[in-house]
């Protein structure tokens, strides 16, 4: 992968759906967790951190405006995972640039996995496989909402593992939506939750 | 060579086959008697009305009542083409990219055929121009509504499909290509089909009214194939220009696709 110099991800007065406007800004290789009910606007505040929605704010990957780099080129580079995967193509290795994916023994898969076929994917198959994609496509920021949301409890402290180790080598700033208290105290280290319409530190450890 | 003069007493005749028709769909209980019965009303009245103002446009035949018809009859392919899709774009959109994709494909095309190809004397004589717009016309409004119908309908459904593409970093074209080929093949396909169908299956219906009128088969067939290639050009580029206009509306500068630009059609159709 080409390595970019480490950027930190900075939204100011971002705004979108009920959400009154919040500020904060992720360090390089740092995750911040971030929780609240559904409903409360978690998906689509990552929807805006990725340009997918209208809304009000400036996003900044370090020197790099959102609102003046191309809808494709800004995506490329602050990489959203979606809790629900799509896949449009037959085989799982059409979806990959090169037609492989570094990495694919860290979440249990071998080399064969490439001409599997989409359909016959498990819902935890898949999601693992959305990181794996998303990885491929060299972001150099993630936001992922619900990464563990299908998978059972080893399987998540091997994602954990996996995307925090991935974080701190490439010094990604990241996005992670969660709901559950103990994986937020094991992979965070900020934690914002969304109450009543604002976003609220939670001290970590 | 003379037609043979129909009255409307024997015109008569064959409506009362269409009102023995309702009557017997009206005692089976298939509840579509009333609807056939005021097609067929329509069908009388509007040909009626038609015939009066070809007529009319045949005796002064002018370039300017000329257009005037063409234009009226390019605003009612474009309402219908609206009228067609199940979800349209907002803000005159739809209307306006329909209208203008049949601007651009089916009146060139006509124009074409009309200056280069056949030549009447002038180009613009009304005998020629308005059949052959008519039946441009009614082609390429055909393969835009269905177009047009498929793409916002596919959008519609594979949003979630669509925006996992932009996250990846695709641009909108990649996103929505798969979406976009489908809907211009969907428009085309029917011309397609009935080129290849011609004269096995079925008579095209100008060409057995040619032959009806007393045209020497041969030249019938002549022109017959000329209008097939013309309805498919002006319906393929049609459908082509219309759906790539569309696909665009369906994504802002951002690149992001904006559905809101979508609206359900209120009314039964």
């Amino acid at each position: 992968m080409p390595t970019y110099p480490a950027a930190a991800l900075t939204a100011q007065g971002l705004r979108v759906g009920d959400l009154s406007a919040v500020s904060f800004e992720v360090s390089p290789g740092q995750i911040l967790a971030l929780s609240g009910p559904s409903g409360s606007g978690k998906s689509r505040l990552l929807r805006a951190l990725a340009d997918l929605d209208p809304h009000e704010g400036t996003v900044r990957l370090d020197q790099m405006q959102q609102s003046s780099t191309p809808g494709h080129v800004w995506r490329q580079a602050v990489m959203m995972v979606p809790a629900d995967s799509q896949w449009w193509a037959d085989t799982v290795g059409e979806h990959f640039p090169a037609g492989a994916a570094d990495d694919l023994d860290a979440l249990g898969f071998g080399p064969e996995v490439m001409g599997w076929q989409v359909g016959r994917l498990s819902s935890g198959e898949k999601q693992r496989l959305a990181l794996l994609r998303a990885i491929a496509h060299q972001p150099r920021a993630l936001l992922l909402d619900e990464p563990t949301a299908n998978l059972d409890p080893d399987t998540t402290a091997i994602v954990e593992t996996w995307l925090t180790g991935l974080a701190r080598r490439h010094s990604w700033p990241v996005l992670w939506v969660a709901h559950d208290p103990a994986q937020i105290k094991r992979v965070a280290d900020t934690h914002l939750r969304i109450a009543s319409k604002a976003l609220a530190a939670v001290p970590c450890n | 060579m003379q037609l043979i003069d129909l009255a409307w007493w024997q015109l008569a005749l064959a409506a009362g086959l269409v009102l023995a028709l309702a009557v017997c769909t009206q005692l089976a209980r298939l509840d579509i008697g009333k609807t056939m019965l005021i097609a067929a009303v329509r069908t009388v009245v509007q040909l009626s009305l038609i015939g009066l103002v070809l007529e009319a446009l045949f005796a002064v035949s002018a370039l300017h009542w000329v257009a005037l018809m063409a234009l009226v009859m390019l605003l009612m392919a474009g309402r219908e083409v609206t009228a067609r899709q199940k979800r349209r774009l907002t803000g005159g959109w739809a209307f306006g990219i329909g209208t203008l994709s049949m601007f651009i494909s089916a009146f060139s095309v006509t124009v074409l055929t009309l200056i280069v190809i056949i030549g009447p004397e002038p180009w613009y004589a009304p005998q020629y121009a308005i059949p052959l717009l008519g039946m441009m016309l009614g082609n390429t409004m055909t393969g835009i509504a269905v177009g047009l119908d498929r793409l916002t309908d596919a959008v519609w459904r594979q949003r979630a499909l669509i925006e996992n593409r932009l996250m990846l970093g695709h641009r909108w074209q990649e996103a929505i290509g798969e979406a976009r080929r489908d809907a211009m093949r969907s428009g085309m396909i029917p011309i397609i089909n009935g080129m290849a169908a011609a004269g096995i299956v079925s008579l095209p219906g100008m060409m057995t009214g040619q032959i009806l009128a007393g045209t020497p088969p041969t030249l019938a067939v002549k022109y017959q194939i000329l209008i097939m290639f013309t309805i498919t050009v002006g319906t393929g580029f049609g459908t082509l220009a219309a759906v790539l206009a569309a696909s665009r509306r369906l994504f802002d500068e951002r690149e992001r696709l904006r559905l809101d630009r979508l609206t359900a059609r209120s009314d039964a159709h």
